[in-house]
């Protein structure tokens, strides 16, 4: 199963994984990020994608 | 295909390295750079790392990639029929397939070449001589207030530096925010303690083999311990004069990324049509774009790509404050504020033919995805 994990001490909300894998990264009402940690695997190319442009490095991608 | 040529060592290019070795592509690949660096982040190189020389500017992957690295020396020319690379007097090299990233150079300001105190930002080493000359406290004067010389200025100001920042433009980020966005920056710089000058250029620096003094066009004289050049850039094509692809203002690539038979472009040098502006070549100098063209552009030389018309995206920070945008937002696309609060906030929406093509943001990010949907669905 494809486990995402970001490191919010890195994250700048740049936001470029919400435009990348909206099913799977969110703003909050504060402009902070939420996830999905778990997400289902037909979505692992939008995620891959979210984690090429993420700008500061900050979204980890665990497991198969 | 067995062998791949990438000329530029940027992220665009970097990209599409890994892209092709994603994609299982196993001959083989050489990288040209001009600069003697291996690709790093390039963002933070206006912001945090003039605060932090110890900032960390590594592209994750990089070490590890299985590619020849040719750097030091840019490519210099290009012969499309014998399928090969010039470097200057350095050995050439062969390819099957190119992908162009050689992305762009920064504009200089003539007759201050000689003179030290005189930076023009673009890379690593520019970088480093910057931050080594804010050590001396400088009074410092910013040519351009773009997006590199507003976050310059903004770095500055968070060191407690003196800034003159002089824009020829109304406002500033006038070219690609438009007016009524230009305001608001400009008084987000006024508020920092920027002393702004509109609709002046700088147009000499004089001292006595550093520079003491910055000339505009109105006559006045600024004294200065620094001058930072930031007037934007220009697509680094010169090399390929004359080889038969198309370049105006870019190497102009078709709607599926390619130039000519196996040749790509990508990032920031690639001029490509947008679908969503009417067929428009548009050419896009954002962090996203040279991710997502150099991934295409790999996917175009393996004969695998789809069409390529993403709605871009980027951002500018400064003084704390979050700038995000989405779609297209210059000053062409009739921009409107649709939110403006007293303390920075506002949402600013770009139109063309009645239709929403890009938004701008500070405090409603939230808001972006939207917008961002809405663009998309228009384009289909």
């Amino acid at each position: 199963m494809m486990r995402v994990r970001v490191d919010l001490t890195l994250c700048q909300t740049h936001a470029q994984c919400v435009f990348a894998a909206p099913e799977v990264f969110a703003l909050d009402d504060d402009d902070e990020l939420v996830y999905e940690a778990t997400p289902g695997d037909a979505l692992r190319p939008a995620v891959e994608q979210a984690v090429r442009l993420c700008p500061v490095q900050a979204i980890f991608l665990d497991g198969d | 295909m067995r062998a791949i040529a990438i000329a530029g060592a940027g992220l665009a290019g970097l990209t599409a390295a890994q892209e092709l070795r994603r994609l299982g592509y196993d001959g083989e690949i050489s990288v040209v750079g001009a600069e003697r660096h291996r690709p790093y982040r390039r963002p933070p190189l206006s912001k945090e790392y003039l605060l932090d020389r110890d900032t960390d500017l590594n592209l994750a992957g990089t070490e590890q990639l299985d590619v020849t690295w040719l750097l030091g020396q840019a490519a210099t020319g290009l012969d499309l029929t014998g399928r090969r690379l010039h470097r200057g007097t350095l050995p050439t090299v062969t390819f099957d397939g190119l992908i162009i990233a050689t992305g762009v150079r920064a504009r200089t300001l003539p007759g201050t070449g000689d003179l030290r105190g005189v930076i023009t930002l673009r890379g690593l080493d520019d970088a480093r001589a910057l931050h080594a000359a804010l050590a001396t406290r400088p009074r410092t004067v910013v040519a351009g207030a773009g997006f590199l010389g507003s976050e310059v200025a903004a770095t500055l100001r968070a060191l407690d530096l003196p800034v003159t920042l002089v824009e020829s433009a109304p406002v500033p980020l006038l070219r690609p925010l438009g007016e009524p966005v230009g305001t608001i920056i400009a008084d987000l710089h006024r508020a920092h303690g920027v002393d702004l000058r509109l609709g002046r250029r700088v147009i000499a620096a004089a001292g006595a083999g550093h520079v003491e003094a910055v000339r505009l066009d109105d006559g006045t004289v600024l004294s200065a311990d620094l001058l930072v050049v930031a007037l934007g850039a220009e697509p680094h094509i010169e090399w390929l004069r004359g080889c038969r692809l198309r370049l105006d203002g870019g190497v102009v690539v078709d709607s599926h990324g390619l130039a000519a038979p196996q040749v790509a472009a990508a990032g920031d040098v690639a001029r490509r049509p947008s679908a969503l502006l009417g067929g428009d070549l548009i050419r896009v100098e954002h962090y996203s774009n040279a991710i997502e063209q150099g991934t295409h552009a790999a996917r175009a030389l393996l004969g695998i790509a789809d069409r390529f018309d993403p709605v871009p995206t980027f951002w500018c920070h400064l003084y704390g404050h979050r700038l995000q945008a989405v779609g297209f937002t210059g000053a062409g696309h009739h921009p409107k504020l649709v939110a403006s609060e007293p303390d920075g906030r506002f949402l600013a929406e770009y139109h063309r033919n009645g239709r929403v093509v890009g938004a701008a943001t500070v405090g409603f990010l939230r808001r972006l995805p939207a917008y961002r949907r809405l663009i998309t669905n228009e384009y289909a």
